[in-house]
């Protein structure tokens, strides 16, 4: 086990979510699920978080955002798309400005269904990521190794 | 000789002070979460968190605040090797304060804007607390008649019994000192937000790591400091020392969950307030006994 995993700090942004998932993400913070028993910190600096919570899909205007907020994290990193709308787009998927899901900016490796999504399901879904970051975090050790 | 002890104090302080320091920072968030009703991360959680920012990649905006960070982390191990070895006061508010500018040209090298508001404030805590610090220097020379600490040892009642004001005084701005709500503005450990996280805003990784012990050695120096003024020539002072430092730092985790963050005008005029009455009137109370 890697330390990124013991220490998964998250930044969480709002594409184009209703707020109802957005609520959800904090919830999980809050003491009823405390994920900081976890180690895992809410950020507001894409530079500082491993672990990016993207709610709600992704449309013209905010894709460059989405898009800059994962290029300015910091290898190693993992993306979980957080409720319907960020796994596909939901009920807004075929409104006129919708791209789709989150996956149509970023790479996402986690997706995490509901509308909204639960704080159980983030929370599985932040583990699972985990996962993911932990092969992320020795290949890019082995990398520098071999650099 | 002095100068022996000092560097043997720096290595023995940049050794120890990390593994004490990083305990309490993991108390600390343990108590707050349970002061807010979470049952909140285990003890060794700081630790992991400086792991993780090692193995993280190197990325750097200007390539020089790593550079900052690293002088910064030497005057505070510095700072630490001249106070725990009986050294000078004086020269050890003066060295970790150097530490504490190295961190603000850390931030303000990276020209990112958020990361300047960060420093600007960080500049304004120094000069908040700054003054308090060298009057309780100065309370302390004239309470014991030597800026050396180890001279605390020779003393027949500790200094506390005639420079409490100055105590008190450096109570209030040990909340600055210890980045702790209200006078958390430049480094806040619970808002990870823009503005009052401002001064890492453009650090990651290795840096981010450096701001991170220099913050554990930072605490137990201060912690040492507040420990400092129950030092007499009897042996159990030290064990009093270590129980009124603990408790000063359980009252600043206590004041931190209870109180909202002020602006900057309200920390600077209250700290300044504090050092010309505290500080001040202690002085004056000093030259006529």
């Amino acid at each position: 086990m890697s330390y990124a995993t013991k220490s998964p700090w998250v930044i969480h942004y709002d594409a184009s979510s209703c707020n109802g998932c957005d609520i959800e993400v904090l919830a999980a913070l809050c003491p009823g699920f405390d994920v900081e028993r976890f180690g895992i910190i809410n950020t507001g600096n894409p530079k500082h978080a491993d672990i990016f919570l993207v709610t709600g899909s992704v449309n013209e205007r905010n894709i460059s955002v989405v898009k800059q907020i994962y290029d300015q994290m910091v290898e190693p990193k993992v993306v979980v798309a957080c409720g319907t709308c960020a796994c596909s787009g939901g009920i807004f998927h075929d409104c006129y400005n919708v791209l789709g899901g989150v996956d149509q900016a970023i790479p996402v490796d986690v997706y995490a269904p509901g509308c909204a999504v639960r704080p159980e399901a983030i929370i599985d879904g932040v583990v699972q990521a985990l996962g993911i970051l932990d092969e992320k975090s020795k290949a890019l050790k082995a990398s520098k190794r071999g650099a | 000789m002095s100068f022996v002890y000092i560097l043997i104090g720096t290595v023995a302080f940049a050794i120890v002070a990390p593994i004490v320091g990083c305990l309490l920072a993991g108390l600390d968030r343990i108590i707050s979460a349970r002061m807010q009703g979470r049952v909140g991360p285990p003890l060794l959680q700081p630790y992991y968190d400086v792991r993780k920012l090692m193995e993280k990649d190197d990325v750097t905006v200007s390539g020089v605040d790593g550079v900052y960070m690293t002088c910064a982390l030497v005057f505070t191990a510095f700072a630490g090797g001249i106070f725990f070895s009986g050294g000078n006061l004086l020269m050890s508010a003066f060295i970790i304060t150097m530490a504490s500018l190295f961190f603000i040209m850390a931030a303000y090298s990276s020209r990112s804007p958020y990361a300047e508001l960060g420093a600007g404030r960080e500049t304004l805590q120094v000069m908040s607390y700054e003054p308090m610090v060298l009057l309780m220097a100065v309370c302390f020379y004239m309470a014991a008649g030597s800026f050396n600490v180890a001279d605390a040892f020779l003393l027949d009642k500790p200094v506390i019994t005639i420079i409490w004001p100055a105590f008190l005084g450096f109570l209030f701005i040990l909340t600055i000192k210890l980045r702790k709500s209200p006078f958390d503005i430049a480094m806040s450990h619970h808002a990870h937000q823009e503005l009052v996280k401002g001064t890492t805003t453009e650090m990651s990784g290795k840096t981010l790591a450096k701001v991170e012990v220099m913050h554990w050695c930072e605490t137990v120096l201060f912690l040492g400091w507040t420990g400092m003024f129950f030092l007499w020539m009897n042996p159990v002072s030290f064990v009093i020392a270590v129980v009124v430092a603990l408790a000063a730092w359980f009252f600043e985790i206590w004041v931190d969950n209870n109180f909202a963050r002020v602006k900057w005008q309200a920390m600077l005029k209250s700290a300044w307030l504090v050092a010309l009455v505290a500080g001040g009137f202690n002085i004056i109370f000093l030259m006529f006994v």
